[in-house]
């Protein structure tokens, strides 16, 4: 397994690599760094001097990526592209375009993110499994049909309602919960109730429909008849053996999403006032500034290739068939 | 079973806790908050800079104003706008003097005054916020001014700090922070703009920026400049290089607020930046407000500055009419603490405003219909919902104009021909603003009749102030021209029913702006709309917002949307957008309509440097006359601000010219926390209801499993 995890270490360079240069070849084909300049000073009073200040102050005055007027390696090296990327690798990000340390950011709003998806993947998980569970046990009878309108309602329903409803229910109507806001420690439970529930309410009908067409796989299978002849409970039967065998498709659905929790949710963190990463980036974009757009992309590169080196390690823990080489 | 009925009944008990608690289950609050004295309010966007160099945006002054204190502010009450002294111990008189540096009249020609000087006075005995750039120790050494970054291990926040002090405002902090603008790393805004007026700025500029890149510390107070220094303590002066009486607007802008040393050097310091201390985060002034509580992602919180003199509030027994209440008179800031939330979305803040958790709020546009009416004529109204709950409207003209505007430079719309301008003015008859005041803004607006707004000198109301070539004085109002005569200078320019008599080609003209969602096709199909009146094709081009603005910079764009918030209230801050050398093309200035006359341009001049008098005001009706003929925008419209607050929040007046004008305002904590109670009480049943009729669907469920269970192998 060893030498499995360092291959897989090794194969992220060249792909962080690849997705910095293509991210920052997006960003400049649409904003250029006199862009930047102007977004950041303003619209009022602006001189072309204050741009190249600007620019020289952030070492935004130089070449994209080839720098004809120098010798040698600093054709490289000395270039936007080399001055802004090269610290990624060692997970420096730097300052922001706007004054702020970005790793101090990011530290910063990461935990409110988890403690919205965290919950919301636990919760989430249990009831959708349990619930199909359920229904495949249930299955063709007048249960799983509701059950699957059910299920197929709830899909096509924008996340977004879910979230307007449920504060307008909740918050309004009711005035059991707070609209929206945060705060630190234990008393943060009554502003996350909301967002967990309507979280996990919103991911009821595609989780359950989908682990219930995985578990109807498994439900047929002989050694299902075989543990019932040996008259084990459905529970046993369900939970133990039925479970355990969909693992791996649940497991390719839900271990790559953990290292991302972190990086939040942009609608639900903006309706419910909670302080985390979700709208960062897409702020960033707005701002144009790209020290936390290159940051953050890198960042979300780097935890996706972290979630599927994880999955496939945790395919050895469910299947003992399967060993990492 | 008995496990579901044991959790029921913990449920029960836990609901019947929470029912005791005195506080509403949904207040976002601290229960030990209801009874306090605290403003609560929002923010819809984080602010960038809180550096008084760098900070220029209304949403950064809501609490930078609050900070800093600049030598004069805008008296509270008065209209026309007008300012008094702050810390100053009185507004500056200018002096002037000619080029051998003799003192002459202020009526001197501009021609023959060399230089302008500014001495200001600050009061005496004010202090600073506590700071830890300020602590000093028994031996009178900073504590905190040759810090390590290993010291800062235990450090995130500025509260981190165990020790915080204090000193007096000196003159020499005001020329210090003047200095600051022309910081090479912090890209002041105004800097390129000063450099124009404020003696030796630019030179000064470029020997910091020289100093910066060869890697060498720049002490600001070491170098000194012709442009500012001190006389004595509490005196320093300011020297420009011509007359611009304009200057004391900008002096009491937090620009020229003033700042102590001792917080660059404090924040200078390794290891600060990377914890976001910096005075862009942690301001440090000497204003009634200090920012304790900067998580510009959640939440922002000002208290009061214990060291704060105390101020007078004007008007004491105004005051006491207009509340009722005696503590609205007497020594300021009236108001503990001031707590502004992050909200992102308008529907969460409009809720929070209507159940009593803000103390104001602006008018949503999803909510408009359910908060305000309109008279018969016009006049807008609360609706009974609102009436209900004791909720006022406080509306205001705005100090600002949104407009239209035709590039001069363009072949067809542009120029001063005869034909270009008919044109002009027949577009300007049939792009009804009053119309799209209506539907767009919910009739929060003023149609404009020129380029000064409501409140501004040189505005005229009524029937002396109507731009006669697009309205008629009709009944006491002013009445746009029919379209009819629209269509007729159309026909004298040569392009009747919108054909070029010329080449006999359909006209189609351009309309550039940024692109932006769905929300924006019903304006731009309207503005088609207007044109096709007069039957000329409206292309709209969409585009981002650089190339936009490229465009406008380059003078490509033929006509734009486009607008102006003032930065002081004088009329010369209107009028430099239409001043020939302000053209974009020529000079990247404020001009973005290129305009460029003569005539006008003189009056400019003239008008510029005139305090305001009967004189000034016939000038400025001349050029008005001008503009109006040439109409190189179609003039728009003022917006209408609409705020509305709750009846515990007193001394809400609006004041746009004002920023600082939280220390006016006062709070009744009980009757808020009374409103709240009664206004949002939990309602628990529904919820009670449907999880027993989840209970109930599943039973069946249950029954069957278990039937199924028992009837297993064993």
């Amino acid at each position: 397994m060893s030498s499995y995890l360092l291959r897989r270490v090794l194969y992220a360079f060249p792909i962080l690599l690849g997705v910095n240069i293509i991210t920052f070849f997006l960003f400049f084909v649409v904003n250029s760094p006199d862009d930047m300049a102007r977004m950041h000073l303003g619209n009022k009073y602006v001189t072309v001097d204050a741009i190249e200040k600007w620019k020289s102050e952030r070492g935004y005055d130089r070449p994209l990526f080839f720098n004809a007027e120098e010798e040698g390696r600093k054709k490289i090296l000395n270039t936007i592209f080399y001055t802004k990327t090269v610290k990624l690798f060692v997970f420096d990000f730097g300052q922001s375009d706007s004054g702020r340390d970005i790793g101090y950011d990011v530290s910063e709003r990461m935990w409110p993110s988890l403690m919205i998806t965290l919950p919301i993947l636990i919760l989430g998980l249990f009831l959708t499994i349990s619930l199909a569970l359920a229904i495949a046990f249930f299955r063709a009878t007048y249960l799983d049909t509701f059950a699957v309108v059910m299920c197929v309602c709830m899909m096509s329903i924008s996340g977004l309602f879910y979230i307007i409803g449920g504060q307008y229910l909740f918050s309004k109507l009711l005035k059991i919960v707070p609209i929206s806001g945060f705060d630190d420690g234990f008393l943060a439970i009554k502003f996350l109730l909301l967002p967990i529930i309507v979280g996990v309410v919103g991911g009821l009908g595609n989780g359950t429909r989908w682990y219930r067409t995985i578990f109807l796989e498994e439900i047929n299978r002989d050694y299902v008849r075989t543990a019932r002849s040996k008259g084990l409970s459905e529970k046993v039967v369900l939970y133990v053996h039925v479970l355990r065998n969909g693992m791996i498709p649940i497991l390719t659905g839900v271990v790559a999403l953990l290292p991302s929790l972190f990086l939040g949710s942009l609608i639900t963190e903006a309706f419910f006032g909670i302080p985390g990463l979700g709208s960062y980036t897409i702020e960033a974009i707005q701002s144009q500034d790209f020290s936390i757009v290159r940051a953050m992309v890198f960042l979300g590169s780097a935890l996706y290739i972290l979630g599927l080196v994880l999955t496939d390690v945790s395919y050895t823990f469910v299947d003992p068939r399967i060993s990492l080489s | 079973m008995a496990l579901s009925f044991r959790w029921c009944f913990l449920g029960c008990i836990l609901m019947g806790l929470l029912a005791c608690r005195e506080s509403p289950w949904n207040n976002p609050y601290p229960p030990k908050d209801d009874t306090t004295n605290i403003y609560y309010s929002s923010f819809a966007e984080r602010p960038k800079h809180l550096d008084p160099v760098s900070s220029y945006s209304e949403g950064e002054a809501i609490f930078t104003a609050q900070i800093y204190e600049p030598i004069a502010q805008y008296h509270f009450f008065d209209r026309p706008y007008r300012l008094v002294p702050l810390t100053a111990e009185r507004l500056p008189d200018p002096f002037y003097l000619n080029t051998n540096g003799e003192v002459i009249g202020a009526d001197s020609l501009d021609s023959e005054i060399a230089e302008v000087i500014y001495r200001i006075n600050i009061k005496k005995g004010i202090q600073y916020q506590p700071h830890p750039s300020l602590a000093k120790s028994k031996d009178g050494r900073y504590v905190y001014h040759d810090l390590d970054v290993r010291d800062l291990d235990k450090v995130s926040v500025l509260s981190d700090f165990e020790l915080s002090g204090t000193r007096e405002l000196i003159a020499d902090d005001y020329v210090y922070q003047i200095k600051r603008l022309m910081l090479p790393s912090k890209h002041s805004p105004i800097a390129g703009f000063m450099a124009r007026y404020i003696k030796d700025f630019a030179p000064f500029g470029e020997r910091l920026r020289a100093q910066n890149l060869l890697g060498q510390p720049v002490e600001l107070g070491k170098i000194s400049f012709q442009g500012a220094k001190v006389i004595d303590r509490y005196t320093y002066e300011v020297r420009l290089t011509r007359k611009y009486p304009q200057f004391i607007y900008w002096l009491a802008m937090s620009f020229f607020a003033p700042v102590p040393w001792e917080a660059d050097a404090f924040y200078n310091q390794p290891g600060m930046k990377e914890r976001n201390l910096s005075l862009d985060w942690y301001p440090v002034g000497t204003g009634p407000y200090m920012l304790t509580e900067n998580n510009p992602n959640r939440r922002m919180v000002l208290e009061r500055n214990p060291n704060f003199r105390g101020e007078l509030f004007p008007e004491y027994s105004r005051a006491l009419k207009e509340t009722g209440n005696a503590k609205a008179g007497g020594i300021m800031p009236f108001i503990d603490k001031a707590y502004f939330s992050l909200e992102k979305e308008s529907i969460p803040a409009w809720t929070k405003f209507i159940q009593g958790y803000y103390d104001s709020s602006g008018v949503v546009a999803e909510s408009f219909d359910q908060t305000i009416s309109f008279s018969a004529a016009g006049e807008p109204h609360l609706t009974d919902e609102m009436l209900k709950q004791e909720i006022d409207l406080l509306t205001s003209t705005k100090s600002s104009i949104s407009y239209l505007g035709f590039n001069m430079v363009d072949p067809i719309l542009g120029g001063d021909s005869e034909r270009s301008r008919l044109l002009r003015r027949a577009i300007s008859i049939a792009v009804d603003y009053e119309e799209l005041i209506s539907i767009f803004a919910n009739g929060r607006g003023q149609a404009a009749q020129g380029p000064l707004p409501p409140g501004i000198f040189g505005y005229s109301p009524g029937e002396e102030g109507i731009n006669h070539y697009v309205y008629d004085w009709i009944d006491g109002r002013p009445s746009r021209k029919p379209l009819t005569e629209a269509q007729d200078l159309l026909k004298q320019a040569g392009y009747q029913g919108g054909i070029d008599s010329t080449t006999g080609e359909p006209l189609t003209l351009f309309f550039d702006t940024v692109s932006s969602g769905p929300g924006s096709k019903a304006r731009l199909n309207w503005y088609r709309k207007q044109f096709k009146k007069l039957g000329i094709e409206l292309v709209v081009r969409a585009t981002d917002y650089n190339r936009f603005q490229e465009k406008v910079r380059k003078g490509s764009a033929q006509i734009f949307s486009w607008g102006w918030n003032a930065d002081y209230p004088d009329p010369e801050n209107f009028l430099f957008l239409l001043y020939g050398a302000n053209a974009k093309v020529v000079s990247q200035g404020e001009n973005a309509v290129n305009y460029q006359n003569v005539e006008f341009d003189k009056l400019f001049l003239k008008i510029r440097s005139m305090p305001d008098s009967i004189d000034r005001k016939k000038l400025i009706a001349e050029m008005l006359e001008i503009l109006r003929r040439d109409a190189p925008w179609v003039w728009g419209f003022h917006p209408t601000s609409y705020v509305l607050k709750h009846s515990w929040y007193g001394n809400a007046d609006p004041n746009l010219m004002a920023r600082n004008t939280l220390k006016y305002k006062t709070i009744d904590p009980y009757k808020r926390m009374q409103k709240r109670k009664s206004w949002n009480t939990p309602i628990v049943w529904p919820a009670l209801l449907g999880i027993f009729f989840l209970i109930i669907m599943a039973l069946p469920a249950w029954f069957v499993y278990h039937a199924r269970d028992r009837s297993r192998a064993r």
